[in-house]
């Protein structure tokens, strides 16, 4: 996990020992970088230059440093961490199964997931349902 | 993380290595912008960078290619003191 904002590495002492110390013990456990210049910001397409910040944007990159989903917000509406975790459980699965086993719509750990070959083409929906979504 | 050594400057992160640039003859100008933009994709490998950080007391510079054979959650935030 790494965090990134504009803020200077001063200001990330302030607001970890100051703030988030109270909402987690010692802090959170996980570094804050500083992207003064919006450099980082700017090539990952999230540096908003009007405004003088970066958006939420989430990047989960894989062991090879290959970037395997994206999510950018605007500054007011926060990000769901559950989402987080089950997008992540799930690029785990295609990877430890070299993409013999793909995640369908809804999928969490539990749910079936298809096996994509010549033999799936048309039946899906014999093996997907649309509960399986929600 | 990496020493940094802490003065009374403000240093920046950056990305490491020149961007990708194409040398087509034909309009380099905006080929090179469309690079740049796409820079960050999925499927595409995650551009590297190297910032001054903050974790547990102290100061240190951070590499994404520190993390090469790791999961990354990478998360830009709005900023420090900020609300949500």
């Amino acid at each position: 996990m790494l965090a990134v904002s504009v803020d200077s590495h001063f200001v990330h002492k302030m607001w970890q020992d100051y703030e988030l110390s109270k909402m987690v013990d010692g802090g959170v456990p996980f570094p804050i970088l500083s992207d003064g210049s919006g450099n980082i910001g700017k090539v990952y397409g999230v540096y908003d230059a009007d405004a003088g910040v970066e958006m939420r944007g989430r990047f989960i990159i894989d062991p090879d440093g290959v970037i395997q989903a994206i999510e950018v917000l605007t500054p007011p509406v926060g990000r769901n961490v559950n989402e987080l975790i089950r997008q992540i459980k799930a690029f785990q699965l295609v990877r430890k199964t070299k993409g013999g086993e793909a995640t369908p719509s809804g999928w969490e750990p539990g749910k079936p997931t298809l096996k994509p070959g010549p033999d799936l083409v048309g039946k899906v929906w014999e093996v997907w349902k649309v509960d399986n979504a929600f | 993380m990496k020493e940094l050594k802490v003065g009374c400057g403000k240093p920046t992160g950056a990305t490491v290595g020149a961007p990708a640039e194409q040398t087509k003859e034909k309009d380099q100008v905006l080929e090179k912008e469309v690079v740049d933009m796409a820079a960050a994709r999925v499927g595409a490998k995650a551009p590297d960078f190297e910032a001054p950080a903050y974790q547990g007391g102290n100061f240190g510079q951070v590499s994404l290619s520190d993390y090469l054979g790791k999961w990354v959650v990478l998360c830009f935030y709005p900023g420090d003191f900020t609300f949500v």
